[in-house]
């Protein structure tokens, strides 16, 4: 890798300021970051480690019931930790390995937004909220495609509020060498209807199924999704699966979650 | 019962407290004072015209030593190919020049351009990206059926095609096999891909070159399983070091599966380098290097044929493979598909008439050669899958056509060129049938279909051929090198021993079992034994450990130089016993005066040896070292039968392996627990073959499976459960031609399993009620359901 300096802030406050310095790059558990820089696939100046900020660390119940995340907790500690939503505590046991979970962070890989990450779909099939060091956003209007994200330079994120689903469930099928998602789809049931996430999928990133939302809002069972199908266009297409292998994927894990819990 | 010690015991690996608490010695361990380290500018692009190579900025660059291109190495020859194959016509194969350092043009992406020595790595790596290549981008051929169908795209200029050469075998049976497929009653035709794969040792290649200029002595330390052949190799074709001049190294080594067999160029530039810098010069391969530098393995493209009289006798078997050989040849490239591959057509099978053509093919990509089983594999799956397609065919039971056809009189001549010397295939059979509980198998299926879930039941035999020899014989079939194996065994005065085998161990436990071997040949504790292999200033001449040749021809050299230390200790204890030799009896590390309580210990002769006070000078020499060069005579040829039953997830194409059972005919068996590792490592491997790795390049040459993210290894959960994975080594019919009457067992698992994979996925298939003859591997959940909805 390339020469560069390291920021280690205690605070969210000093972590921002961190930021402010050129060719700045934050740097949470360093899933994706630290092998990227070992390929000098990318040259920052300075890493801005968001780990030793413990405001951002933890897992706790909100005033108004919702799980809160703070941006530098681990996979780990979010499956051991967030036990008011046995779902996303599910899925978090689930990626990569012990070694990833033990590093990487809900704040890293919300923020890289890879389009087989599992987070996203966790994210948006919760429709849970992304709180910054300056605003608070929607996770309707936080993924933009992939590896794209609302965050501006510089922009932290420091917790992730997830309002707490009736019944949820998270079924992923592994691409087989990285065993990131290759489809990974994401039910979450509310009094108010349901949400449907889909992550591995497509070229777009993470997605809502909305003709499944549909459905399933009016009748919560696999049935409701018989004869639902999408179009393998625009779905990733690569060695390990074609668009209408992952199309045809997608319906078979939605059916799945929601199996699992109906 | 285990045995606690010698031959037959499950002694632990001795070699594992070293590997299991970090204290090993690899290659990337080795750091010598004042070193510098190389990084290798690598082409990015797959066929291309160098036009020049600007190094000025580098060489001014913080730390850089030196800067390397190819003209550095016009003085210098080439990578050396181990093996020359004859074409059907007579002539030799077409074999291009493999330089060090590319020049002229780049042909496989990966391929070395310019070499940074520097102080440290990364100032190499700085200094390497502020060398300027300019290649003009050529077309790049990849499809080995395009490359020798047009000559429109050729990797090598000098070179009339990109066929390297066209090999039929065994060309006086054409016409007669030809004419038995007119007579055939039926015949069934399978064309299949032998996918590409990667090996993956766990520890990547390694070379650290060292130079000592008041000696004028080159040393190589390298991760290599043959040092000797590195060392004839490299001293006598490349780089002109006498080999009195040069050491080669290999000290502990992190897995080989093959690839490390193999001369390379990153060996002979560190051993170059180091001299022309007067500084060691170390290389460690990174992952990405390894998945664009290590050779390849397998990439057969086949179609086979079987011919059946109407009582479903197997007359005739036709074989057209197309081989590949990369952009370049590596050093035994051209023996796998041919000597490795061809001899091996018969399978367990009395197939009176075989022909057999292979193709080998340039195309820009890295080169291939032997990986786990080396052309035996892809025998084995191309002639089991045909079997399989048979009997479904038939509407026969895929066993009993077997059964009919096996070979059941030994020594048994193939008509490609092989005498199996012994074996029993219906006993490997019946034993496969037994552990794997073949007659509840359809009530496992009823459990899985309840469960909405197929199940099938694959099963198929295997042959291979190891300890590839004699000498003289492969020497005629195009063999560079001679194939025995040599062993020094030296008693120290108070009895201990040490062996130095020319056989190296990476990974298989020599230093126990051959400890084994020697110390139930003398009847003393396998303690008092230790083995020294991996360096050719230490060991004699020895050709090294690949093709499961170590304990029958490693082994069997060491049994005779074993056999003569016997010999002059009873020369030296019929002495100090004042009998006749011919009287003296060795036995539990003693030796006695038959039909007397006389008798002297082994210590008190190797002592004497040593201390001659007492001791027949005028008839022996002191001391007490022999050694030996073992030639076999013919190949060894365990054979065995395999099953695997799969489940597969008909809403996704998933395959999960739910049994996986062996029984193998290894002849006799020195360590258990060893062989057994060994085979449950093969199978894993095979496994993997069959289910998950593919190593694959876009059509410009660019290689798309370049890391693990999309090169699938098997891991542990890809694999049954232990209770469940059943290897078996009971049958036994002892190989008749070595004296430990061993065969081999280092790449069965490796070749038997991958078509009792597919076997099992074909059955499963066809009971949902899916019309699928064959698939191709690796068997990929969407590759099952492509099939399924084909």
């Amino acid at each position: 890798m390339y020469n560069f300096d390291v920021e280690t802030p205690g605070t969210v406050a000093d972590a921002v300021a961190a930021m402010g310095r050129d060719e700045a790059q934050a740097l949470g558990g360093g899933q994706t970051l630290i092998p990227t820089l070992k390929q000098r696939l990318a040259s920052p100046s300075v890493l801005v480690s968001l780990s030793g900020v413990a405001e951002m660390k933890g897992v706790c119940t909100g005033d108004d019931g919702q799980l809160c995340i703070g941006g530098a907790t681990t996979h780990a500690t979010v499956a051991r930790e967030a036990t008011q939503y046995p779902a996303l505590a599910a899925m978090a046991s689930h990626i990569g390995d012990p070694a990833v979970r033990n590093r990487g962070t809900i704040g890293g890989s919300l923020a890289n937004n890879d389009p087989s990450a599992c987070y996203p779909a966790g994210v948006l099939g919760s429709g849970a909220t992304v709180v910054t060091n300056t605003r608070e956003i929607a996770a309707d209007d936080y993924f933009q495609g992939m590896f794209d994200t609302a965050l501006d330079e510089g922009e932290i994120i420091t917790e992730v509020r997830f309002p707490i689903p009736e019944a949820a469930n998270y079924q992923k099928f592994v691409q087989p060498a990285s065993r990131f998602a290759l489809v990974g789809v994401f039910v979450a049931k509310f009094a108010d209807g349901v949400r449907v996430a889909v992550t591995g999928a497509s070229e777009d990133g993470v997605f809502r199924w909305s003709e499944a939302e549909a459905a399933l809002s009016s009748d919560f069972s696999a049935g409701a999704l018989d004869g639902l199908s999408l179009s393998g266009d625009g779905m990733i297409s690569d060695l390990h699966g074609t668009g209408a292998y992952r199309a045809h994927l997608v319906a078979v894990m939605t059916k799945r979650a929601v199996d699992a819990v109906a | 019962m285990p045995k606690d010690g010698g031959i037959g015991a499950s002694s632990k690996r001795r070699e594992d407290v070293r590997f299991l608490t970090g204290t090993g010695n690899y290659t990337d361990d080795i750091n010598i004072h004042g070193q510098a380290h190389v990084f290798f500018l690598r082409s990015d692009i797959a066929h291309g015209t160098i036009t020049s190579v600007d190094t000025g900025a580098a060489e001014g660059m913080p730390g850089v030593v030196k800067v390397f291109t190819g003209a550095d190495f016009e003085a210098v020859g080439g990578m050396p190919c181990g093996w020359q194959v004859t074409d059907k016509h007579g002539q030799p194969m077409q074999e291009p020049k493999h330089p060090i350092l590319a020049h002229g043009k780049v042909r496989h992406v990966g391929e070395p351009i310019a070499a940074v020595v520097a102080d440290t790595l990364e100032q190499a790596r700085d200094a390497a990206e502020a060398i300027v290549v300019d290649i003009d981008e050529l077309p790049a051929v990849v499809d080995m059926k395009a490359a020798v169908a047009s000559d429109d795209v050729k990797v090598h200029d000098d070179l009339t095609s990109n066929l390297c050469y066209d090999w039929g075998f065994v060309e006086e049976n054409k016409d007669a096999t030809d004419a038995a497929f007119e007579a055939a009653a039926h015949v069934t035709t399978l064309e299949l891909v032998n996918n590409r794969l990667v090996a993956n040792p766990m520890e990547p290649r390694v070379a650290v070159g060292d130079y000592a200029r008041g000696t004028d002595e080159s040393t190589l330390y390298t991760t290599s399983q043959n040092p000797h052949v590195i060392r004839l190799l490299m001293g006598a074709f490349v780089l002109g070091i006498p080999e009195h001049k040069l050491r080669v190294v290999a000290p502990d080594v992190g897995g080989g599966f093959g690839t490390k067999i193999f001369h390379y160029q990153e060996e002979a530039f560190c051993t170059f380098a180091a001299k022309a810098c007067n500084r060691a010069v170390k290389w460690t391969s990174s992952r990405s290097e390894a998945f664009m530098s290590d050779a390849h393995g397998r990439d057969h493209v086949t179609k086979i044929e079987l011919a059946l009289d109407g009582d479903n006798n197997f007359t005739a078997v036709r074989t057209e493979t197309y081989a590949n050989m990369g952009a370049y040849l590596s050093t035994f490239a051209p023996s796998i598909p041919t000597w490795l591959h061809g001899t091996l057509m018969a399978g367990n099978y009395k197939t009176p008439l075989i022909y057999v053509n292979v193709k080998a093919v340039f195309t820009n990509t890295v080169p291939v050669d032997a990986y786990r089983g080396a052309g035996r594999p892809e025998a084995t799956f191309q002639l089991e899958r045909v079997i399989d397609k048979a009997a479904r065919e038939l509407g026969v039971d895929p066993v009993e056509l077997r059964r009919q056809n096996f070979i059941t009189e030994f020594p048994y001549a193939t008509p490609v060129a092989v005498e199996y010397d012994t074996g029993d295939y219906h006993a490997t059979m019946d034993k496969v049938l037994e552990i794997s509980d073949r007659d509840g198998f359809a009530a496992r299926r009823a459990e899985s279909e309840a469960k909405g879930k197929l199940r099938g039941f694959g099963i198929n035999c295997f042959i291979e051929a190891c300890g590839i020899a004699p000498s003289n014989l492969v020497g005629q079939l195009g063999a560079r090198a001679g194939l025995y194996e040599s062993a020094t065994v030296r008693v120290n005065a108070t009895g201990g021993l040490v062996v130095m085998t020319g056989s190296h161990s990476h990974g298989q436990g020599h230093e126990t079992s051959f400890a084994q071997v020697v110390a139930d040949m003398i009847g003393i504790d396998e303690n008092m034994v230790e083995i020294v292999h991996g360096d050719t200033s230490k060991t004699p001449m020895g050709m090294g450990t690949y093709g499961s040749r170590s304990i029958a021809v490693g082994g069997s050299a060491m049994v005779r130089a074993t056999e003569k230390i016997i010999a002059k200790a009873k020369k030296i204890a019929s002495h100090l016993l004042e009998a006749s030799e011919s009287d003296i009896e060795l036995k539990d590390g003693a030796f006695s005066v038959a039909g007397t309580d006389k008798s002297v210990a082994w210590g008190d002769v190797t002592l004497a040896a040593y201390v001659p006070h007492n001791y027949p000078l005028e008839d022996i020499e002191p001391g007490l070292e022999e050694t030996a060069f073992y030639d076999p005579s013919n190949f060894t040829y365990p054979a065995g039968a395999y099953t695997c039953e799969v489940e597969v997830d008909p809403a996704t194409g998933e395959v999960t392996i739910e049994r996986f059972a062996s029984a193998d005919d290894f002849g006799n068996v020195v360590n258990p627990m060893i062989v057994e590792g060994q085979v449950h490592g093969g199978i894993a491997q095979g496994i993997g073959q069959a289910l998950l790795e593919n190593c694959s390049y876009d059509e410009n040459g660019q290689l798309l499976t370049a890391s693990y993210m999309d090169y699938t290894m098997p891991r542990a959960d890809n694999l049954p459960q232990m209770d469940h994975y059943v290897v078996d080594h009971s049958c036994q019919t002892p190989c008749t031609h070595n004296p430990l009457g061993v065969k081999g067992c280092g790449e069965a698992g490796a070749i038997g399993s991958p078509p009792t994979v597919i076997n099992a996925i074909i059955d499963a298939l066809q009971s949902g009620g899916h019309d699928v003859a064959h698939i191709d591997m690796p068997a990929t959940p969407a590759r099952v359901w492509a099939a399924m909805h084909g």
